[in-house]
């Protein structure tokens, strides 16, 4: 591709430093991994292989321990509700500000963005305040958390379906309404199929980014019927903790990438053309539809 | 609307649908947004502005800003320019500058490695590239505390390297520690837009460098580099927004070491600790205002992309 590959060696030490990046940015996970299937209490040495922190112990295993499966499936259940509400409520609203032209909607969409540039903490505490100041009837635990994943992950579903909005253009509508469509018909028929790899993208952004979600759902936990994964990994640093928080976090891993991994490849199938899917999705999550 | 009747002909054979039709769609997304974004955002400047119950020592927030107290605010900004908080604050913006560095001294080479110069293994580098983001952050820096202990992997490196002699606890509040976790944490969200602007320079212009006679370095830092800045401003404003609110990070990785605290940690502090929500609150509205003007580009600029999408 480039001619002037072989005569400098700038791109072999570019390679080098990409390739060490690479190891660094993964190599601590699959040791936190290892240390899950740890037989000793330690977590950092590793002894024997076994699943004690799995199932094998009777009291602290993730199996076992009460609070460790609460945790996990919280989470999973926080995960699934999120995605079952954000993702139609986005793309409504995508469908809904991209054609909606004036002044309400460009305030509309200025709006939509801010939570993307808004640090967690801020969502965390206004949350928190709100709830405990003026949506005190709001059961608090669960609901609570759902409401805040949905508020956190909603612009990201309205950007990833907007880009595509965009690219896809107004003309295959058109052409559906003046084959005698209505108005919805030609949303349901023509438009929602094309929104399709879009709508799978937000759907692994929301469970990921509700998966991962630390600080929102720490600010409203009520204790630990309500902590999340995150919740558990990060109080794990202060206690005495065992590897069965490796086990936890590792679980955890395995159903994420399943789930992306299965997403991207039923997306690869429903849209041969853009294959490079994940990427697509995560730059959306970076908030860039650019 | 009367927009069906002022349109030009040419769109009134094909009668513009109505704004309200498609105001419809939006409308519940817009109204969540507003009840649970605008109004918690709202409820923040309502108890830094409020007053505390002179008994139960609890937050009274003052919803109507004719009642607003500015008290508590002016007690914490007297702690910041010249008090304990001051100190906080530089702390942030040390570590978040240091680990801004970090982010673009590793984050660069390898977007532009993966976007440019890479061609046989490309496809695999981006899937790895954005592994990152689908293992849970928390997850990333559990890793780390298991590596960083005394008998951890890093100590065992660095004597099998003989950089150290004594194995050293990296977890008791240094500040490199710190710094480390910010970097491994946020350079994947630094890398990846960076990348896309990488990916997306015309070839043709770095040839044409090239072609006229100038070096590779030169054509790097007249041509590619000049053409990167955009990207570079949206990765780091889209990293060093969230670091700002860290305070997970530190915490975790030098058990809640008062050494390195970070302003999150204070506010964390104040509304989940000791339950003073008004200084908490009134910390937050100073954090947004010293943010404003970085959340404030990335709106201008992502909507002035949208816009030019759209034509």
């Amino acid at each position: 591709m480039n001619p002037f590959r072989r005569k400098h060696g700038s791109a072999r030490g570019l390679a080098m430093i990409t390739w060490v990046y690479v190891l660094w940015s993964l190599l601590p996970v699959l040791v936190a991994v290892r240390i899950s299937f740890n037989s000793g209490k330690s977590r950092s040495s590793f002894q024997a292989p076994s699943f004690r922190w799995y199932w094998g112990d009777p009291v602290s295993s993730v199996w076992h321990d009460d609070s460790l499966h609460t945790a996990m499936l919280n989470t999973l259940q926080l995960a699934a509700l999120c995605m079952l509400i954000a993702t139609p409520l986005g793309v409504a609203m995508a469908i809904g500000l991209h054609r909606w032209r004036g002044k309400v909607s460009n305030a509309a969409n200025g709006l939509m963005l801010v939570p993307i540039v808004t640090p967690e903490i801020v969502f965390g505490v206004a949350l928190f305040l709100v709830f405990t100041q003026m949506y005190t009837g709001v059961p608090s635990g669960m609901s609570r958390q759902l409401i805040g994943h949905i508020t956190f992950t909603l612009s990201f579903v309205v950007v990833i379906v907007r880009g595509r909005l965009q690219a896809i253009g107004a003309q295959y509508e058109e052409a559906a309404r003046d084959l005698g469509a209505t108005r919805l018909q030609a949303i349901r028929l023509v438009l929602l199929p094309l929104l399709a790899p879009a709508i799978f993208a937000s759907v692994m952004v929301v469970f990921a980014t509700s998966v991962d979600d630390f600080v929102i759902s720490s600010f409203l936990t009520t204790g630990a019927s309500t902590d999340t994964v995150p919740v558990k990994i990060y109080s794990a640093a202060r206690g005495s903790s065992t590897p069965a928080v490796n086990a936890l976090a590792t679980v955890m891993l395995v159903f994420t990438l399943l789930a992306v991994a299965l997403a991207g490849l039923a997306m690869k199938r429903m849209n041969k053309k853009s294959g490079d899917a994940a990427a697509g999705a995560a730059g959306g999550l970076a908030g860039l539809s650019g | 609307m009367t927009a069906t009747l002022s349109a030009p002909p040419t769109v009134a054979a094909k009668p513009r649908p109505k704004s309200r039709f498609w105001a419809m769609f939006a409308m519940p997304g817009v109204g969540w947004l507003v009840a649970f974004f605008v109004v918690s955002v709202y409820a923040v400047m309502a108890v830094a502005f409020g007053t505390v119950d002179p008994v139960l020592r609890t937050a009274v927030p003052a919803w109507n800003p004719l009642q607003w107290d500015f008290t508590a605010m002016r007690a914490v900004l007297d702690r910041i320019f010249g008090g304990d908080l001051g100190t906080v604050f530089i702390r942030t913006v040390g570590f978040v500058a240091a680990s801004l560095a970090g982010c673009i001294l590793i984050g660069y080479p390898v977007a532009y490695f993966v976007a440019r110069k890479a061609s046989k293994h490309r496809g695999l580098l981006l899937i790895l590239l954005v592994l990152p983001f689908w293992i849970s952050y928390l997850m990333r820096m559990l890793a780390w505390t298991n590596l960083l202990q005394v008998d951890g992997m890093v100590n065992d490196i660095l004597r099998f390297l003989h950089l150290q002699s004594e194995p050293r606890n990296w977890l008791d509040g240094s500040a490199s520690t710190v710094i480390w976790g910010l970097v491994y944490g946020y350079v994947p969200f630094f890398i990846l837009p960076l990348y896309s602007t990488l990916e997306r320079i015309d070839g043709r212009l770095i040839e044409a460098g090239r072609d006229l006679g100038a070096s590779a370095a030169q054509t790097f830092f007249r041509v590619t580099l000049p053409l990167s800045v955009p990207g570079l401003m949206a990765a780091s404003v889209i990293t060093i927004l969230p670091m700002f609110g860290d305070y997970y990070t530190n915490t975790y990785l030098t058990s809640g070491s008062p050494k390195t605290e970070m302003i999150g940690n204070q506010i964390e502090n104040y509304l989940l600790g000791t339950s003073q929500p008004q200084t908490g609150a009134a910390l937050v509205l100073v954090l947004m205002a010293f943010l404003f003007v970085l959340m404030a580009y990335y709106l201008v600029v992502t909507i002035r992309q949208q816009r030019m999408a759209e034509r």
